[in-house]
C-alpha cells in the first residue's frame, strides 16, 4: 500500500540566519528512512508520465521501486544507466517543470519528491557504494569533448562507456563549467561535481586543462593533426551581457560571471587563504530574476552585505527562477525590488554609490509571451549600493565560431546543430547544450550531450 | 604543471622565466599574453608574452615583484613547476604598410614592448626603440632590444645612466627633429601611455597601446577586463590587449585598475609576514 500523504517528506534544512553566514550546503538530504518514506509515495504508474519530463529518460519508478525496498545500490545503477550525473541532477534540476510536473500524485497534492530521492540515492552510494566500473573494450577511435561542462561530460561518459577513447579539452583549470564556476557551493558542493568527474576518470575519459580551443587548437587541428574522429562542442554560454547603461565601468559593478567566478571557482570567499579577493561591502544591487541571479544575491548576503537587492523589472510570477531559490532567496533576507529597472549607475570617485531605478509596470504580452515591462514616468528612485552584479544573461563565446569559418551559427552567435542529433553544419562535428540553445538548464545540456553521444557513434560505427 | 626551464633575474624586481609549453609556444604571437596560476590557492593573472621557441616549445614572460603572485611566482627556480599556465590569449599585433616605428617601453613594458619590436624588425621596418626607467640599475634587456630594433634609446629619469628623461621627452625631439613615424607602439604604465598618447595626438600618428588590466579567466567570460574605447565597451581578453591609443579611455581604466588594490595590499602584506615568520623560525 503506498503512501498516500499529500505532501512530501520535508528535507532538513540549514536555519535561514544561520546558513546566510556560510556557504555550506543549504540543504541536508534525505535519510534513509526519509528516503524509504517518500519512495513509498510513488504510485508506479504503468505509462510512467515523469520519464516523459526527463531530458535523459532516467528510469523513474523503476529505481524509485528500489529504494522503497531499501535496495539503495541497484537504485543508483539503474540511474546510472542514463544519467552520468546523478548527485548534480538530483540537486540542481528544475524537477517541477520536469519529471515532477507529470507525477500523477501532484494532481491532488505534492509530487512525489523525484529530485530529492535521486539526490538521496546518489550521495548515499558515494559515500556506501562500491565503485565497480568495468572499463569497456577499447574500439580504437577518437572522440574530443570540447568544454567540460554538463554537456561535454555526459557525452564523454556515454561515449566512454562504449569503448571511445575520449579526451575533453577545458579552457579553465579545473573541469566541470557551470557547475563548478557557476553554481556556489551552497547548493552545490563543488567536492560532489569532483566525485562525479572522478567517476569519468575512472572510466578511462582524459581531461586535459588549461586548454582554450580556439586558441591553442582549433576544430580543424583536433580533426586533422590531433587524430580526432569526431568532435562535440559544449561550450555553453559564457559571454557575459551588459546592460548598456550609464555607469556600468564603474568599480564595484561587475558581471554575474564574474561575481560567481571569483567566489566559487577562486574561492574569493575563503580571501585571504585563497589569493583572490572580491569586494561586496554593505549594500548589494544584484539585476535580474534567474536563477544565477539568485545565485549572485545569495552569495553577495553570507559574504556580509547588510542589504542585498533583487531588481527586477517584471514581477514575481515571470521570474525565470526556480520557485525554491526564490523561497530560499527570501527566507534568507534577500530583499526583491520587483516590477523596476535600472536606469543608471551612479558614481563618486570611480567607485558605485547607488542605482537609479525606475518603476514598470506590465503591459500587453511580448514575443516571450510574458507580459511587456513597461516604465511608469516619473517614478525614478534610487537605491543605495556599494556593488552592483548584472544577472541579465549569457550568451556563446565567439572563439571557436570565429576559429571555425564553416561551422553555422545563427544570429545569436548559437551553433546551428539539429535537436535530434546535435549534428552541425560541420561533418564529424557536433554540439550541445547552451552553446546551442542559449543559457538553458544544466539538465537540457546533459540531454544534449547524450543526443550527440547517440549520434557520434552511430556516425563512427558505419564510417 | 608546466615546468620552469630558465630563469634570470634582471634586476632587484624584475624576472625573467621561460616556461616548459609546447602547445602554446607552436601557436604564440607578439602580442598575445597566458595566465597563469602558481598554485591551488592562486590567482589567476596575466602576463604578456614576452619571447617564445616554437623548436623548444617554451614560453618566456618577464615579470615585476608587485603583488603575492609575483613574489610567490619569484620564489620558483629552474626545475620547479608552475600550477596552470593557459595561452595564447588576445589578438595579436597586427602590423601593415609601416615603414618607421617608434616602439616605447616605460619600466617593466619594456619586456612587452620587446617582441613588438623584434616582429617589427624582422619585418625589415625601421624600429627606433625608446625604453624608460627610474634609474640604471632599473635598466631590463637592454642587449636584447638592441638587437630587435634600429636605433635604441635607453632614459633614465634621473639621468644615472647618462640619459636623463622622460620617454615621451625623447619620443619628442625625435619627431621634432623630423622623424616621420608611421606607428607608434607604447607600453607601460597606464600614465605613460596615456602621455604617449596626448604626446602623438596633435602630429596624427597612429599609436598602439597593450592594456593589461584585472581578469579572471582570458577568454570573454568575465568581463573584468572592461576598458572603454571610443566610447564602445571592449574586453581587453578577446578585443585587445593591444588598442588604438587615441581611444581608449585613459582615466577609467586608472580608476579601475584600483579596484581591488586594497585586498592586494592586504594579500601581499600577510604573505610576507607568514614568509619572515617562517625564516625567523
Amino acid at each position: 500500500m503506498p503512501n498516500m500523504s499529500l505532501e512530501k517528506v520535508k528535507m532538513p534544512e540549514q536555519a535561514p540566519d544561520v546558513r546566510n553566514k556560510n556557504f555550506e550546503e543549504v540543504s541536508m538530504g534525505y535519510t534513509e528512512e526519509m528516503a524509504i518514506e517518500e519512495a513509498q509515495r510513488c504510485l508506479n504508474c504503468k505509462h510512467k508520465p515523469c520519464m516523459g519530463g526527463c531530458p535523459v529518460n532516467v528510469k523513474i519508478p523503476e529505481f524509485i521501486a528500489l529504494v522503497a525496498e531499501g535496495k539503495f545500490e541497484d537504485a543508483y545503477y539503474k540511474i546510472q544507466e542514463t544519467s552520468s550525473l546523478p548527485a548534480v541532477c538530483g540537486r540542481v534540476c528544475p524537477q517541477e517543470n520536469q519529471c515532477e510536473k507529470y507525477c500523477v500524485r501532484g494532481i491532488k497534492g505534492e509530487a512525489v519528491g523525484i529530485g530529492r530521492i535521486e539526490r538521496f540515492v546518489a550521495d548515499w552510494f558515494m559515500k556506501n557504494g562500491k565503485a565497480s566500473i568495468e572499463k569497456p573494450e577499447p574500439n580504437g577511435k577518437k572522440v574530443a569533448i570540447v568544454g567540460a561542462g554538463p554537456a561535454g561530460l555526459t557525452c564523454a561518459g556515454d561515449l566512454a562507456k562504449l569503448g571511445y577513447k575520449v579526451s575533453v579539452f577545458e579552457a579553465f583549470h579545473t573541469p566541470g563549467g557551470v557547475l563548478m564556476y557557476g553554481i556556489p557551493e551552497f547548493r552545490l558542493p563543488k567536492a560532489i561535481v569532483q566525485k562525479e568527474i572522478d567517476k569519468l576518470k575512472d572510466l578511462g575519459v582524459e581531461i586535459n586543462t588549461n586548454m582554450v580551443i580556439g586558441k591553442v587548437l582549433s576544430i580543424d587541428e583536433l580533426l586533422n593533426d590531433e587524430g580526432f574522429d569526431a568532435v562535440f562542442v559544449g561550450t555553453g554560454a559564457g559571454l557575459p551581457s551588459f546592460m548598456k547603461i550609464e555607469g556600468e565601468s564603474l568599480n564595484g559593478v561587475y558581471s554575474a560571471n564574474e561575481f560567481l567566478t571569483r567566489i566559487n571557482l577562486m574561492k574569493a570567499y575563503k580571501f585571504p587563504e585563497y589569493d583572490t579577493p572580491i569586494n561586496v561591502g554593505k549594500s548589494v544591487v544584484v539585476v535580474g530574476g534567474g536563477n544565477v541571479a539568485m545565485d549572485a544575491a545569495r552569495s553577495a548576503k553570507r559574504l556580509g552585505a547588510e542589504h542585498v537587492y533583487i531588481v527586477y523589472r517584471r514581477s514575481e510570477e515571470e521570474m525565470p527562477a526556480r520557485r525554491e531559490e526564490v523561497h530560499h532567496a527570501k527566507e534568507e533576507g534577500i530583499e526583491f525590488k520587483l516590477l523596476c529597472n535600472p536606469n543608471k549607475i551612479n558614481g563618486e570617485d570611480g567607485w558605485v554609490k547607488s542605482v537609479e531605478c525606475i518603476e514598470m509596470e506590465l503591459g500587453e504580452p511580448d514575443a516571450s509571451g510574458r507580459r511587456r515591462p513597461v516604465a511608469k514616468e516619473g517614478s525614478e528612485f534610487n537605491i543605495e549600493a556599494d556593488s552592483v552584479v548584472i544577472a541579465i544573461g549569457q550568451t556563446p563565446n565567439p572563439l571557436i565560431k570565429n576559429t571555425t569559418p564553416d561551422l553555422e551559427t545563427n544570429k545569436w552567435g548559437c551553433i546551428v546543430a539539429k535537436e535530434e542529433t546535435g549534428a552541425t553544419s560541420k561533418t564529424g562535428v557536433y554540439a550541445g547544450g547552451d552553446v546551442v540553445t542559449g543559457a538553458a538548464t544544466v539538465i537540457l545540456a546533459m540531454g544534449a550531450g547524450k543526443t550527440a553521444a547517440q549520434s557520434i557513434d552511430e556516425f563512427l560505427s558505419n564510417k | 604543471m608546466y615546468k620552469i626551464v630558465r630563469k634570470e633575474v634582471l634586476n632587484p624586481s624584475v624576472s625573467l622565466i621561460e616556461v616548459d609549453a609546447p602547445y602554446i609556444a607552436k601557436k604564440a604571437e607578439p602580442g598575445q599574453f597566458i595566465i597563469l596560476r602558481v598554485n591551488e590557492t592562486g590567482e589567476r593573472i596575466p602576463f604578456t608574452i614576452a619571447d617564445y621557441d616554437r623548436e623548444k616549445g617554451t614560453v618566456t614572460i618577464i615579470f615585476q615583484k608587485v603583488g603575492k603572485t609575483t613574489e610567490l611566482l619569484d620564489t620558483l627556480n629552474a626545475g620547479d613547476e608552475i600550477l596552470d599556465f593557459v595561452g595564447p590569449l588576445g589578438v595579436a599585433s597586427h602590423f601593415e604598410n609601416v615603414k618607421r616605428v617608434a616602439v616605447i617601453g616605460g619600466g617593466l613594458g619594456t619586456a612587452i614592448a620587446y617582441p613588438q619590436a623584434k616582429k617589427l624588425h624582422s619585418m625589415g621596418v625601421e624600429v627606433d626603440m625608446i625604453n624608460g626607467f627610474r634609474n640604471k640599475d632599473l635598466v631590463i634587456i637592454e642587449d636584447m632590444c638592441k638587437q630587435a630594433c634600429t636605433n635604441l634609446y635607453t632614459m633614465t629619469d634621473d639621468g644615472s645612466n647618462g640619459n636623463k628623461g622622460f620617454v615621451t621627452s625623447k619620443l619628442e625631439e625625435l619627431i621634432k627633429s623630423g622623424v616621420k613615424y608611421d606607428l607608434v607602439v607604447a607600453i607601460g604604465p597606464l600614465v605613460m601611455m596615456k602621455a604617449v598618447c596626448e604626446l602623438t595626438r596633435p602630429y596624427e600618428i597612429k599609436t598602439i597601446v597593450s592594456m593589461n588590466p584585472v581578469m579572471i579567466d582570458g577568454t570573454g567570460m568575465c568581463g573584468g577586463c572592461r576598458v572603454t574605447v571610443g566610447g564602445e565597451t571592449k574586453f581587453a581578453c578577446v578585443d585587445g590587449p593591444d588598442f588604438d591609443g587615441h581611444l581608449v579611455d585613459f582615466d577609467q581604466a586608472i580608476l579601475r585598475s584600483k579596484m581591488f588594490k586594497e585586498k592586494e595590499a592586504d594579500s601581499l602584506k600577510q604573505h610576507k609576514c607568514r614568509m619572515e615568520g617562517m625564516q625567523n623560525a
